[in-house]
């Protein structure tokens, strides 16, 4: 397909749907899908056969659309409608309804602070496409930007391009994709790899997920513009096995735009090729670290190596290898159609663009968000959130999974940006966003976070072996009565020593749920120690010496 | 003496006549070989499509995969160890996994995985006797908003609480 096909056949696509009166879209991605979703798709088929519509009303399976706690969600286009919780009953009512006012009782309301306060970049077309469909992503401007790099952009310009927009990495690092890219574009050698990480594994965290449901073809183009960029043929998708739904989306998103030669050999009628494989974990989180992760695909072990040399340099089978993550791939067409510097005046001046979050745990709305950085923790929990339910009142928020750390109270209106996160002592992380309230022990969750980097560590370096595990032994005798303040002081002597002492980025981060817990509930700590009591309620202090035990 | 396996009824593996893998597995396997630069790569791809066929990976198919790729059957059990992903006992028709991620455990996953404990009278890790239920915990299954959530072989169950077990634990 050259430029001018993929063109006519976004026209082509637009008149189609304009033929048609109107256009549902279900939610099939995984919350609504669990909800029952294809079902109700299945009712809207038959509702619209039975009333003879086929020539006039769609309907579409489609990607998430954000609020997962009311699912199944449908919007119907070119109304504008979204109906929540939606049971295939409705589907004759809502049907009869196109053309009048919509049915009330399922109507969900779109002008609420859930919706307004968003920006989607990233998810701009989730839950407006169908996932499935590549006509349907080119229709919304899909391989356009690819098609920009190819025919009228130099590899430079395109490496410039992503500099200007000063986008940077989503995983948790925050790196500068620019460099990166910059820097695989310069190193020798004629063979380089592009390797899309999605082996989403933070407790609490499933943007990556829900993009690759919802529209898988927008990461195949931003890796196939990152390969043009760097000067790499060959691409690797490596993504949880976990997530069977997401694998199916993608397999099928790669055989259709091959099929339709936007990837593959000669892609667009230029000399441009680029073949992407999709492989699968089996259940080891420390592969989201990027040498660990080369490993895997090697056919070993998912050890990480020490760094430098970077991947960058030294990657998949010795090779320049470009690894970023699921969401920055995703930014990266809308960056090459809009322009670096449209993406630059998003968000704040050090953190450029849209985040998406992950919003769980103590909160009215949960589900998948992206907003502009810098927005404040204020805003994302009781405006786009809803606040904490049953009336309880907040006591932190976790970011950055078993990396990060728990934001207490007094830092609620400081903006969401990788710089004022790291000073409070946590971190941007891939998006998850655990909120707690006064109902959660914060030595629990510190334990909680420590055994699971106990159990996930690859063994390999003795900081994280024995560290996390002797941590959690010490966090496990603080939550059952048993600690003493000499025990404290170990932790953080231990604490410091893993941080400072670990082969890679699971061992050097994992102290941090321990060190924020610290550093805001000290008094919590005291309590379980001195008091032998959890302030919470949460620890039941199994193994308290009797005179004080209560 | 030269190494030796045997499996758990103790016979010893290589003695076995026929092959643990299928002539379709093989085939799939094979099929593999050109996308890599070595055949080590297709290891993982190999351990889960041999998994798909018997359900968990016996020593006699190790050993044959290990033929396929020209490894030695130590570099593949090093692999095969590694991952949790790769079961090397037979599991349950049914495997159950709890998730026991943060946001679960806010919101009720002790309960009802002790309730689940209690209810097929086996621990983490175990199969019932019957062999229709295996049980395991497991990170993030990235349904946080939905939590707790248990998966039953492919299928997610959201928001689950202890009076739906009765549904979700019925054997086949």
């Amino acid at each position: 397909m050259t430029p001018e096909e993929l063109h006519e056949l976004a026209q082509a696509h637009l008149e189609a749907d304009k033929k048609l009166s109107h256009c549902l879209f279900v939610c099939g991605a995984a919350a609504c899908l669990a909800a029952r979703s294809d079902a109700v798709i299945e009712a809207f088929q038959a509702a619209v056969k039975a009333r003879g519509l086929e020539e006039s009303v769609a309907v579409k399976n489609a990607g998430c659309m954000g609020l997962c706690a009311l699912g199944p969600l449908v919007r119907v286009e070119p109304a504008g409608v979204l109906y929540q919780q939606v049971t295939p009953e409705d589907a004759g009512a809502i049907l009869d309804g196109l053309g009048g006012p919509p049915v009330e009782r399922l109507v969900c309301p779109t002008d609420v602070p859930f919706y307004q306060r968003q920006f989607n970049i990233v998810l701009e077309n989730s839950g407006h496409i169908d996932s499935e469909s590549l006509d349907d992503y080119v229709a919304r401007g899909g391989y356009a930007a690819l098609a920009k790099a190819l025919t009228a952009m130099t590899p430079g310009q395109v490496v410039d391009e992503v500099t200007t927009s000063g986008l940077r990495g989503r995983g948790g690092g925050g790196y500068r994709t620019g460099l990166k890219w910059s820097t695989v574009a310069k190193a020798p050698g004629q063979k380089k790899y592009v390797i899309c990480n999605a082996d989403e594994g933070d407790p609490g965290a499933f943007m990556d997920r829900s993009v690759l449901e919802s529209d898988p073809h927008r990461v195949l183009e931003g890796m196939a513009i990152a390969a043009y960029a760097v000067g790499a043929n060959e691409g690797y998708i490596y993504v949880r096995a976990e997530y069977p739904l997401a694998i199916k989306r993608l397999a099928d998103a790669i055989r259709k735009a091959q099929r339709a030669g936007v990837l593959g050999n000669a892609i667009m009628g230029t000399t441009f090729s680029f073949q992407v494989d999709l492989r699968l974990g089996a259940g080891a989180f420390v592969c989201g670290e990027e040498t660990a992760l080369i490993s895997s695909i090697e056919g070993k072990r998912g050890t990480p190596r020490p760094r430098p040399p970077y991947p960058a340099e030294f990657g998949l089978w010795g090779r320049p290898t470009l690894i970023n993550n699921v969401e920055t791939f995703a930014n990266v067409p809308a960056i090459v159609r809009n322009g670096g510097h449209w993406f630059a005046s998003i968000g704040t001046e050090k953190s450029a663009g849209t985040k998406v979050f992950a919003l769980a745990g103590r909160v009215v709305n949960t589900g998948l968000i992206e907003v502009p950085m810098g927005i404040t923790l204020r805003e994302i929990i009781y405006d786009i959130g809803g606040g904490i339910p049953e009336g309880r009142k907040f006591k932190a928020v976790q970011t950055g999974g078993p990396s990060g750390g728990c934001i207490p109270q007094q830092y609620l209106d400081m903006p969401v940006d990788y710089e004022s996160l790291a000073q409070v002592g946590s971190i941007m992380g891939s998006g998850g966003m655990i909120v707690m309230d006064e109902t959660s022990c914060m030595v629990d969750v510190a334990r909680f976070f420590m055994d699971f980097c106990r159990t996930e560590s690859c063994g390999r370096c003795v900081p994280c072996r024995v560290g996390t595990t002797h941590m959690h032994t010490l966090l496990t005798r603080i939550t059952d009565g048993s600690a003493t303040l000499d025990d404290l002081a170990l932790l953080e002597e231990l604490c410091e020593m893993v941080k400072q002492t670990s082969l890679c980025g699971l061992g050097q981060t994992a102290p941090n749920p321990v060190i924020s817990t610290l550093r805001y509930f000290r008094d919590e700590y005291l309590a379980h120690i001195v008091e032998k009591r959890c302030p919470a309620g949460v620890c039941r202090m199994t193994r308290a010496p009797k005179e004080v035990a209560v | 003496m030269a190494w030796k396996a045997t499996d758990i009824r103790g016979v010893d593996v290589e003695a076995q006549e026929t092959p643990a893998l299928s002539e379709q597995t093989v085939s799939e396997i094979r099929a593999l070989f050109d996308r890599y630069p070595t055949r080590q790569a297709v290891l993982l791809p190999a351990l889960h499509l041999a998994q798909a066929q018997i359900g968990y990976l016996p020593p006699k198919a190790l050993l044959e995969i290990a033929g396929l790729l020209e490894l030695a059957p130590a570099q593949v059990l090093d692999v095969v160890t590694f991952y949790e992903m790769y079961w090397r006992q037979p599991k349950g028709r049914k495997l159950i996994q709890v998730c026991r991620s943060m946001s679960c455990e806010l919101c009720g996953q002790v309960g009802l995985l002790d309730a689940i404990k209690a209810k097929l009278g086996i621990e983490e890790g175990q199969t019932t006797p019957d062999g229709q239920f295996t049980l395991i915990a497991v990170e993030c299954l990235a349904a946080c908003d939905k939590a707790p959530v248990v998966l039953v072989n492919e299928t997610l169950h959201e928001k689950v609480a202890v009076k739906d077990l009765d549904e979700i634990l019925k054997p086949e």
